[in-house]
């Protein structure tokens, strides 16, 4: 082989490593669970032993109210909590983007949710939530309120509290960087320009972060689609299905009703979900990078 | 229009004071520059006027008013920043606009506004364009025309034309003269660049180390400055300056240096004997230095030149008096060769004198 040639190939060479695990670790295992999904498969079965049905699983997926319902607490779980979470994260955000004497402790304290352990937070949690032991019903006992049967009557309500408290951080973080990455002398000139507080929020600073609120809102969006520990721990989907996310759905199918095919198809289904907010995310970055390319030929016309 | 006074104004970080008690009145349209070396305070004293940095002491009047207190918007001021602060999610006109649009203006009011500022500014064709669409020029005038467009009693500069290549700088510079006839209005602006202060200002203030060290009209500045500080900041090339002892014979005093006598004239004469100092320090201006080799040796200075950078019709000479660095300003077409020695005549009248305890000029 000439050196040339070699040359050519070199960075395939590099690469090969790379994509031999690429392959093994997760085309792999995406590939068997693909395969899978269109057979009616056991786990007592090896999966070659199993008998294909074609799309009859992501059929009766489709049809079954039970699926159904564990779609639409995902997705009324997702977009509230993100909503909410993107409200309070960037609120806190722009409250305490300045300098204060003990901020960068307060800072601290505030994402310190975020590093705990998802299966503790629900233990927590579901102390907290006790109806005769936590916390908050002992404090609306002692303002002399009717205490509330937080997990079994208003379940979806609490784990998005929850969720919210554990995540709020995640947005905040971002978007205290992305404020804190804002050009000073645009907010200056907009004071001069006469700005209050409130207009330079919304005329200047929401504006300008925008990029990064969107892919964290999408990032967001993408973790909540699949979150499973606390909820499992908390409330295990009940009670009935009314808690009952698709990550649950997908374990109890696998382990309880032991339908791996099913489980396969409906796994399927949620990553065609989440691949459906990834390309929204990638299409976004690109029409940014496309934006500033053109904006950059724009400027070297005009000189 | 207003009048704007600076009363013992100071600013301190923590412990540590930048600014000391800067004094200055400004007069109802007038274009006063404030020009210094960096760190001396001069931003700081445009800002706290602005409004975007805090008072540490002292007051700040417009028209008799004081506002130190006051939020920035409630000043009526407009400023053009150095980096130019322009919105980059707004095109050219929302940019320009932006302040009218916050007063809730009527549209009418705002276009027509906009279009008059951008055919004077000759941003007619670009109103539509973001300003990362805009090149480095561009950019300055729309900055300038967001100002422009506000009704504002003053302008602040911030050092509008240290982000433009050279020149860029000269256009804009002299854009900004023209403007300056047609625009009457309180303006103060900020300058490193001392060639700036000289062609725009009607009122130069030099700052230095957090203290005002003169204030004048450029000539004024440039003809009696009252200290080493000034004489040097102002003028390029820099003046020259060479130490002195005072010697008499025949009741007539000398400054003699290393390698130059120089005979006093009246003026100095009287001042020297009043001062009775044994020691000054001279300073002479590159371009008071007259290429004539039959000078008579008290009114002259012998130099062997170093090197000469040619300029154009001009050359600057940077030549050696024993072992002192003298520069000289002369005619390209002059004759001369590296390594000569040359005679320069010195007229008296131009040299100034500087009290070398204290810097200040001897006058």
């Amino acid at each position: 082989m000439s050196t040339a040639k070699l040359n050519r190939l070199s960075p395939y060479l590099f690469l090969a490593p790379a994509f031999l695990v690429m392959v093994l670790a997760l085309l792999y295992p995406l590939g068997y669970m693909i395969y899978g999904s269109f057979r009616d498969w056991n786990p007592s079965q090896a999966l070659g032993e199993s008998t294909f049905v074609g799309l009859k699983n992501y059929y009766t997926l489709w049809h079954d109210p039970n699926f159904r319902e564990s779609v639409v607490v995902t997705l009324k779980f997702a977009i509230s909590v993100v909503t909410i979470e993107m409200f309070i994260g960037v609120g806190l955000a722009l409250l305490l983007d300045r300098n204060l004497r003990g901020m960068s402790l307060l800072r601290t304290l505030f994402i310190l949710p975020m590093m705990i352990a998802p299966v503790v937070v629900g233990l927590i949690w579901k102390y907290m939530y006790h109806p005769t032991l936590g916390v908050f019903n002992d404090t609306l006992r002692a303002l002399g309120m009717e205490p509330v049967e937080w997990l079994s009557q208003h379940a979806l309500l609490s784990i998005i509290i929850a969720d919210i408290w554990q995540w709020t951080p995640f947005i905040f973080i971002l978007a205290l960087a992305a404020l804190q990455s804002l050009p000073r002398s645009a907010l200056e000139a907009a004071r001069i320009d006469g700005a209050t507080g409130w207009q330079q929020i919304i005329h200047i600073k929401l504006p300008l972060m925008m990029p990064v609120l969107i892919v964290t809102c999408l990032l967001r969006l993408i973790d909540a689609f699949k979150v499973l520990e606390v909820i499992l721990v908390m409330t295990a989907g009940g009670p009935g299905l009314t808690t009952e996310i698709m990550a649950l759905r997908i374990s109890r199918t696998a382990t309880e009703f032991r339908e791996l095919g099913v489980a396969a198809a409906m796994s399927n289904y949620l990553l065609m979900m989440l691949l459906l907010l990834t390309v929204l995310m990638l299409t976004y970055n690109r029409w940014i990078e496309y934006r500033a390319n053109k904006a950059q030929r724009a400027a070297e016309e005009a000189l | 229009m207003p009048e704007i006074k600076l009363e013992n104004l100071c600013k301190s970080y923590g412990n540590i004071e930048v600014l000391h008690g800067i004094d200055l009145e400004m007069q109802d349209a007038e274009f006063t520059v404030l020009v210094g070396p960096s760190g001396c305070g001069k931003s700081t004293t445009l800002r706290m006027i602005a409004g975007l940095e805090t008072v540490t002491k002292g007051e700040i009047f417009i028209d008799g008013r004081p506002v130190s207190k006051l939020e920035p918007k409630e000043r009526d001021l407009a400023m053009v920043f150095q980096d130019y602060a322009l919105y980059p999610h707004m095109n050219v006109a929302k940019n320009m606009s932006f302040a009218l649009r916050l007063e809730k203006r009527p549209k009418k009011e705002i276009q027509r506004k906009v279009q008059e500022v951008a055919d004077i500014l000759g941003l007619t064709d670009f109103l539509h364009r973001k300003p990362a669409e805009l090149s480095g020029g561009q950019r300055q005038r729309v900055a300038m025309g967001r100002a422009l467009t506000r009704d504002s009693s003053t302008f602040l500069f911030d050092e509008p034309l240290s982000n433009l290549d050279a020149k860029l700088r000269t256009q804009m510079r002299a854009e900004l003269a023209m403007m300056r006839q047609r625009v009457h209005k309180n303006m103060i602006y900020v300058t490193h660049d001392q060639i700036e202060a000289m062609t725009l200002a009607d009122r130069i203030v030099v700052m230095h180390g957090g203290v005002i060290q003169q204030q004048g009209t450029p000539e004024e500045l440039f003809k009696f400055p009252k200290n080493k500080f000034v004489a040097g900041f102002l003028g390029t090339p820099p003046m020259n300056f060479l130490e002195a002892t005072i010697e008499e014979s025949n009741q007539q005093l000398y400054l003699k240096g290393q390698g130059f006598m120089l005979r006093c004239d009246e003026r100095a004469t009287a001042c020297l004997r009043r001062e009775e100092l044994l020691k000054v320090l001279v300073g002479i201006r590159p371009c008071d230095l007259i290429y004539q080799p039959d000078a008579p040796s008290d009114s002259a200075i012998d130099i062997d030149v170093v090197v000469s950078e040619y300029i154009g019709a001009q050359s600057v000479l940077i030549g050696d008096c024993a072992g002192q660095d003298v520069m000289v300003e002369l005619k390209s077409d002059t004759p001369i060769a590296l390594g000569e020695r040359l005679r320069f005549s010195i007229d008296f009248q131009a040299v100034h004198l500087f009290n070398m305890s204290n810097d200040l000029a001897i006058a």
